[in-house]
């Protein structure tokens, strides 16, 4: 406030921008380039998000983030009798064949933006889709630019959206990465997402540990199809949690770049810088929300945006404070967005690269995080026999991820009920809820206009050439050694649905059930 | 001979309250749902956990085979409204008179609409231990009290 002129970082050894980047990827990080700003939004049918799309672009926006809906998100058909009734475009759109994907994207210039989708057991078919439209639009695929988030890994031990068994569906992955090396090169086919792994329950550590044993996972899976490792690895990116112990997790943060870098260079020698570079996107603790006094889950989100800032993040999004209660309304989702903007505009933290690096305490966290984080990699090394793919392979059949989520949240749940723990508004300072807050609801009215559009697509589709088409993805799964992408993006073009595409998929890989395990 | 303590009912050790856990429709949140299941135990009572992506029919089923008590359903999705008349109307169809009680992220305003349905408590996120034993155990006794 007081103008004093202060430098772009302070302090010697190995500074910002410099192997192994524990104090951040860039020389100057927030000082040359702010983090990017990035909301993640979507609801109802594809027309209502491509005019938010629209709106997002005309404000100078160029970064379109997708929610799709449930049964999207599990490769059901709106029509699916059993499964989506109740479900269409609630939490996100629905995209059931190409149809809608041409709708969420209409009259905008797919060179000209970057996409993220946030989609994993069916992403070869929401890929192939959005494929479709820039051949369709004349738009190159070398031009395409944006993210599928596509980590089936963490499904199994987290997010629990997986459709096919793991490794069928590691074959999926690789195929993704080894097509858009070829063809698509400004397209990170895989986000590897602690987020979800946190959000179900896990401490820190597992979350640092786990994601970036998945990450190590998709190299030696994409090495083992025969890519060099320096042609992808720049390409992957990570999605962490930011929580509310302010210090543990920057802590986190630092030890992610430091492992990233000295395990790529080490274990799996790569060589080009970009591949040594743990880039991530950040999101508040969702699961940190109470519904008690949702107000207050404003000052919670700052908190953990300031983290994630202080951490060195590439990307951020904030959560609203209703979001305890449902989807955000758009005046919470805006607040969450304005106390961003305090972060970087009002605070200073973003003129000084890696701010707390050389205080005793931050660096004694990162060096904690990074030793746990570093013995689940050891063990996980072990499971597999020297192979941290086979490793999490085990750990998914056995039940290691899960169970070690499930004892972790079970901890935190007890401490919170003994007292041990305090969570304002829930088990402490509890006066003051007054319950009173306007929600967001969708209407039923999404769901019929979907199954119209779906049946209207049905209808005029060409039977013949969608079974053909059908078909050669069904022999396509059956041989290994053959690329899935082209022949999914020619069952797209004719119109097949996501779920008759999953469907027969499925009829070769099989699906995946999980033990219930408590 | 048979004691007084052996016998049913008062004074009688009861046989354990049995819950079936489960979460309906596609949603695969399901920290909620464990935690629970791990609270219910602790308080003594036998949960049959089903897990994710249960239908109607499996619920009913699995309470009909472990002829359980109480069932509890786990909702995130904002899907209760269309869930609940489902799995009521299904064990109305079964002749099968066991309370639910859903835990989840619920509105305020849409409690009534659950009760006047005929669902027998909500759990909201951050109920005690305590509080999810007692709604299971007054679930039943309102229930049983009705007859």
């Amino acid at each position: 406030m007081s103008g004093v002129p202060v430098d772009p970082v302070y302090g010697d050894g190995p500074m910002p921008g410099q192997y192994p980047y524990t104090r951040g990827i860039y020389p100057e990080m927030y000082r040359s380039r702010l983090w990017t700003m990035r909301m993640f939004a979507g609801f109802g049918t594809a027309v209502d998000t491509n005019g938010r799309f629209k709106d997002i672009l005309r404000h100078g926006g160029t970064g379109l983030s997708t929610a799709f809906d449930m049964p999207t998100l599990m490769g059901r058909d709106s029509d699916d009798a059993v499964w989506s009734a109740g479900e269409v475009g609630r939490a996100g759109v629905a995209v059931d064949t190409l149809a809608d994907m041409e709708d969420l994207f209409a009259d905008i210039d797919l060179g000209a933006v970057s996409t993220s989708m946030t989609i994993n057991g069916p992403a070869i078919v929401a890929l192939a889709q959005y494929i479709a439209v820039a051949d369709n639009t004349g738009v190159d695929r070398t031009r395409l630019s944006g993210t599928i988030q596509n980590d089936i890994l963490k499904e199994y031990q987290a997010q629990k959206e997986y459709i096919f068994p793991p490794r069928p569906s590691m074959r999926i992955v690789t195929d993704m990465m080894r097509f858009t090396t070829a063809e698509m090169p400004r397209w990170h086919p895989v986000s590897i997402s602690g987020y979800h792994i946190r959000e179900a329950g896990s401490t820190a550590a597992q979350e640092l540990g786990f994601t970036l044993a998945n990450g190590f996972a998709y190299v030696e899976a994409a090495q083992a199809a025969g890519l060099d490792v320096d042609d992808f690895a720049s390409r992957l990116s990570f999605f962490f949690n930011s929580h509310s112990d302010f210090f543990e997790e920057i802590g986190k943060f630092r030890a992610a770049r430091r492992i990233w870098a000295t395990w790529m260079k080490e274990r799996y020698g790569a060589t080009s810088e970009r591949s040594l570079m743990c880039r991530f996107h950040t999101q508040t603790a969702g699961v940190s929300l109470t519904a008690q006094q949702p107000e207050i889950n404003i000052a919670r989100v700052a908190i953990q945006a300031l983290a994630g800032v202080l951490g060195g993040t590439q990307s951020l999004h904030t959560d609203a404070f209703d979001e305890a209660l449902a989807l955000p309304t758009e005046k919470a989702a805006r607040i969450a967005l304005r106390s961003q903007q305090i972060v970087a505009h009002e605070t200073g933290v973003a003129s000084v690269a890696d701010p707390l690096g050389g205080s005793a305490y931050v660096e004694w966290m990162t060096d904690e995080m990074e030793r746990r984080a570093v013995e689940i990699l050891y063990h996980l090394l072990e499971l597999g026999d020297g192979s941290i793919l086979e490793g999490v392979y085990e750990g998914i059949d056995n039940g290691w991820f899960v169970g070690g989520i499930a004892d972790s949240a079970y901890r935190f749940e007890r401490e919170v009920n003994d007292g041990t723990r305090i969570i304002v508004g829930v088990n402490d300072f509890c006066d003051g809820d007054d319950g009173g807050s306007n929600l967001l609801r969708i209407e039923q009215d999404t769901e019929d206009l979907q199954l119209k559009r779906l049946a209207e697509v049905k209808q005029a589709r060409d039977d013949e050439a969608v079974r053909r088409a059908l078909d050669a993805v069904g022999q396509t799964a059956d041989d290994p050694n053959t690329n899935l992408m082209p022949p999914v993006i020619d069952a797209v073009n004719a119109y097949a649905t996501e779920g008759e595409i999953c469907d027969t998929l499925a009829g070769v890989f099989g699906r995946y059930v999980e033990q219930a395990i408590v | 001979m048979m004691t007084e303590s052996q016998g049913e009912g008062v004074g009688g050790r009861e046989a354990p309250i049995r819950v079936v856990l489960a979460k309906l429709g596609l949603d695969g949140h399901d920290r909620g749902l464990k935690v629970v299941a791990r609270m219910l135990r602790d308080a003594g009572m036998e949960v049959i956990y089903l897990g994710l992506r249960q239908t109607t029919e499996s619920v009913i089923a699995a309470v009909e085979q472990e002829d359980a008590d109480v069932i509890g359903l786990s909702m995130h999705n904002a899907g209760h409204l269309a869930l609940a008349p489902r799995i009521l109307q299904a064990l109305a169809d079964s002749g099968l008179d066991v309370p639910v009680v859903i835990g989840g992220i619920v509105p305020e305003a849409d409690l009534y609409t659950l009760k006047e349905l005929g669902i027998s408590a909500v759990l909201h996120p951050g109920a005690s231990a305590v509080e999810v034993a007692e709604a299971v155990r007054s679930s039943l006794s309102a229930r049983r009290a009705g007859h």
